[in-house]
C-alpha cells in the first residue's frame, strides 16, 4: 500500500510499504477514505517529538471502510467508521472510568518504559505518533490495522459525508473536552489561545456550553476571522498586548476560564519564548510555553485554566505562584475521544456543530508531503488539510 | 500482605528499600537460590482466583513471559523450564513448587545443579476498593558472570526489574483484554517481534 512516512525533520514521503494484516483477535483493518494532518503532526514534522524512527507511518485522524475483522471484533465488513486517535482497551480500570487516554493496556509492554520513566506512568497508545506512544502505524495510508476495534471506532450512518464526521477522530472531541474542562458557567467570559482547529472547536463548544463571551487570540487574520464567525471577539497578539487587552475587555476581572490551544510550538517573539527557543535548541528545556504562562497570568482569581495543548517535557518559569495564589484550577490531558464520540456524532447529525468550515485543502494521499509543507508554511490560509487516498490525482490538480 | 513485607519503620515493601537485602524479602521461600532480587506489583482488574488459576497452569506462562520458551510438567509439583539464551541457544532447568496456596500464592525454586539458580513467588491479593487483584512477582537469581551471565542478561534484558515489569504488564493485558498489545502491522513483523 501507499503511506506517508517520516524520515526526519521536514522530511516526509509517500512510500510503498507492506499492507497491514489482522494480528490480534480484536483487530480490524480499515481502508482509509479520509485522513487529516493535525497540529500535533507538525510537532513531529518539526522534530520536537523523541522516539521517532525513519519509515514510521504518520496520521491519527482517519476514517474509512471496514475491510477485514478479527474474531473478537464487533465491526462488520463494509461498515464506515471513524477511528479515535487514542488506542484504548475498554476493560481496564481507567477505561471503566472513561479515562480512555489513560488506558493501561493500549501500549505494547516494551513501549511503556519511556513514559513510565518521564511521566511516572504509561499512557494509552496513539496512532502514528512515535514509539513512546506505541509505535503504531498511522492513518495517513491506504489501510490501517486498528486494535481494540470493538471499543474504539464509531459506525457512521449511510449517506453522511466524510468531511462532516472525520474530525470526531480527534480535534472536535479535543475542543469539546477543552471547553468542558473550563467548567463554563452562565455569564462567563472564556479566552482561547490559538485559533487552529482545536482552538476553533473550543470556541464553538464554549458557546454551546453557555459562555456569554469568547475571546479568541491568534496572529493569523484568517484564523481570527473564522473565530469571529462563531461569535468570538478577537485579539491579534501582534497588534495588541494580550494580557492588557484581556483585562480591559473584562473590566479588569480577567477571563473566567482560559483555554490554551497552542502548545509546545508557540509562535511570537516574547522574551520568555526566545529563552525557551534557545534552551530547546540546546536541550536545556524542551517546550516553548508562552501561551500557558499568559493564560495563568490573565485568568481571573479562582478561575479555571484548561490546557488541551500538547506539552511533552519540562518548562521552566512556570508561574506556579500565580496558579497557587489565585486559587486556579488547571485541567489538561490527551482527549478521552471514545467518551465524547457518540454525543458529538449526534450533535453533528442534528446540525448543532459544523465541522466542514475548517477544511481548507483536500488532496490525494500522494500529495501528502505537499500538504505538510503547506500546513506548516501557510498557517493562516491553510487551516486543515484532508488527504483522500482514493482521490484522483488529475482531479486534484 | 505481611509476609512479603518486613516492617522496618515504614509501610513500603522491602523490594523498594534503598539498601536491599534479598534474604529478608523472599520470606517463606526459605533460603533463596541467588542473591539478586526483583519485586514488582501490578493491579489487574480481574478476580484473584481467575489469575491464580491461569498462572498455576505453567504451560500458560510462555504466552507472556518474554524469554520463556516452554514449561513442561515433569510430575506433581515439578516442571522443566526452557529459556532463551544468546545465539539462538536455550538453557533448561527443573523447578519445584515450594509453596502453593490456591488463590493466594505460588512459590518455586530451581533444583540443585541448575545453570541459572533461581527462585520466585507470585502473590495474589485483593486490591482495595474493588479494583481487582494486586499481583506481586518476587524473583531471586544469581547475578551475571561468564556464559551464564550472558544468559541472565538476555533473560532479564540487562535490567531484571524492567523485564519483570514488562512481563507483568503482558500478563495484565492478556487477563484484562484477552490479547497482548503489539504495534506490528504484518504477520511477519509480529513473528520477528515475539521470536
Ligand atoms: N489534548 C489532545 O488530545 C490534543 C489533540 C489534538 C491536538 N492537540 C494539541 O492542541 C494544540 C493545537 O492544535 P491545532 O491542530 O489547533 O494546532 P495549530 O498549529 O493548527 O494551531 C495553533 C494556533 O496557535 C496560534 N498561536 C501560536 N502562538 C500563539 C500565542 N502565543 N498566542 C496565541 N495563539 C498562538 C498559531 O498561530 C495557530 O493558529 C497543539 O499543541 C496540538 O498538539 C491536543
Ligand atoms: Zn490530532
Ligand atoms: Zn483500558
Amino acid at each position: 500500500m501507499r503511506a506517508l512516512t517520516w524520515h526526519g525533520k521536514h522530511d516526509v514521503r509517500v512510500d510503498t510499504v507492506d499492507d497491514p494484516e489482522i494480528i490480534n483477535p480484536r483487530d480490524a483493518i480499515i481502508r482509509v477514505t479520509s485522513t487529516a494532518i493535525c497540529g500535533s503532526d507538525l510537532h513531529l514534522y518539526d522534530g520536537y517529538i523523541p522516539t521517532m524512527k525513519a519509515g514510521d507511518i504518520l496520521g491519527h485522524e482517519f476514517m474509512g471502510e471496514v475491510v477485514e475483522v478479527g474474531s473478537g471484533s464487533t465491526l462488520k465488513k463494509g461498515q464506515r467508521v471513524v477511528v479515535p486517535f487514542t488506542i484504548a482497551c475498554g476493560s481496564c480500570f481507567h477505561c471503566g472510568k472513561h479515562q480512555y487516554s489513560a488506558c493501561d493496556n493500549g501500549l505494547p509492554a516494551d513501549n511503556q518504559d519511556i513514559a513510565q520513566t518521564i511521566y511516572g506512568h504509561p499512557m494509552a497508545g496513539l496512532f502514528g505518533y512515535s514509539h513512546m506512544t506505541g509505535g503504531y502505524a498511522g492513518g495517513q495510508a491506504e489501510y490501517v490495522r486498528v486494535p481494540f476495534s470493538d471499543v474504539g471506532p464509531i459506525v457512521i450512518p449511510e449517506g453522511v459525508d466524510d468531511d462532516k464526521v472525520l474530525f470526531l477522530s480527534d480535534i472536535l472531541p479535543t475542543g469539546w473536552q477543552a471547553a468542558e474542562y473550563a467548567q463554563i458557567e452562565p455569564g462567563d467570559t472564556v479566552a482561547v489561545w490559538g485559533c487552529g482547529p482545536v482552538g476553533l472547536f473550543s470556541v464553538q463548544s464554549a458557546f454551546l456550553m453557555g459562555a456569554e463571551r469568547v475571546i479568541a487570540i491568534d496572529h493569523f487574520p484568517h484564523r481570527l476571522e473564522l473565530a469571529r464567525r462563531f461569535g468570538a471577539e478577537t485579539i491579534n497578539f501582534e497588534d495588541s498586548k494580550t494580557y492588557e487587552a484581556l483585562l480591559e475587555m473584562t473590566g479588569g476581572i480577567g477571563p473566567d476560564a482560559c483555554i490554551d490551544a497552542v502548545g509546545l510550538e508557540a509562535h511570537g517573539f516574547f522574551a520568555d519564548n526566545v529563552i525557551d527557543q534557545i534552551k530547546a535548541s540546546t536541550f536545556l528545556g524542551t517546550d516553548r510555553a508562552h501561551s500557558i504562562r499568559q493564560a495563568i497570568l490573565a485568568c481571573r482569581k479562582g478561575g479555571r485554566v484548561s490546557m488541551p495543548a500538547v506539552y511533552g517535557g519540562f518548562i521552566d518559569k512556570f508561574p506556579l505562584g500565580a496558579l497557587m495564589e489565585k486559587g486556579l484550577t488547571l485541567k489538561t490531558g490527551q482527549t478521552h475521544v471514545q467518551h465524547y464520540m457518540p454525543g458529538l456524532l449526534n450533535a453533528v447529525l442534528e446540525g448543532k456543530i459544523d465541522t466542514t468550515f475548517l477544511i481548507s485543502n483536500r488532496l490525494p494521499l500522494e500529495q501528502a508531503a505537499e500538504g505538510y509543507r503547506m500546513f506548516h508554511d501557510q498557517q493562516d490560509e491553510v487551516t486543515k488539510v484532508v488527504l483522500k487516498p482514493g482521490m484522483d490525482l488529475a482531479r486534484a490538480a | 500482605m505481611s509476609d512479603i513485607r518486613t516492617f522496618r519503620g515504614d509501610d513500603a515493601p522491602l523490594t523498594t528499600a534503598k539498601d536491599l537485602e534479598p534474604t529478608d524479602a523472599t520470606g517463606p521461600l526459605g533460603k533463596p537460590k541467588g542473591d539478586s532480587l526483583v519485586g514488582k506489583t501490578v493491579t489487574i482488574n480481574r478476580p484473584r482466583e481467575q489469575l491464580y488459576r491461569f498462572w498455576r497452569d505453567f504451560s500458560n506462562l510462555p504466552a507472556f513471559l518474554d524469554n520463556v520458551v516452554s514449561v513442561e510438567p515433569v510430575d506433581e509439583g515439578r516442571s522443566r523450564w526452557t529459556v532463551k539464551a544468546p545465539a539462538g541457544k536455550t538453557v533448561e532447568w527443573t523447578s519445584t513448587i515450594t509453596e502453593d496456596r490456591p488463590g493466594e500464592l505460588i512459590a518455586w525454586a530451581s533444583e540443585d545443579g541448575a545453570d541459572v539458580p533461581n527462585s520466585g513467588r507470585i502473590d495474589f491479593r485483593d486490591a482495595p476498593g474493588g479494583r481487582g487483584t494486586w499481583v506481586t512477582a518476587t524473583i531471586a537469581y544469581d547475578p551475571p558472570g561468564g556464559f551464564i551471565g550472558k544468559v541472565i542478561a538476555k533473560m532479564f534484558q540487562r535490567e531484571p526489574a524492567i523485564q519483570a515489569r514488562r512481563d507483568l504488564r503482558r500478563f495484565k493485558q492478556l487477563m484484562e483484554t484477552g490479547e497482548i498489545a503489539t504495534s506490528a502491522w504484518t504477520r511477519r513483523q509480529y513473528e520477528e517481534e515475539i521470536d
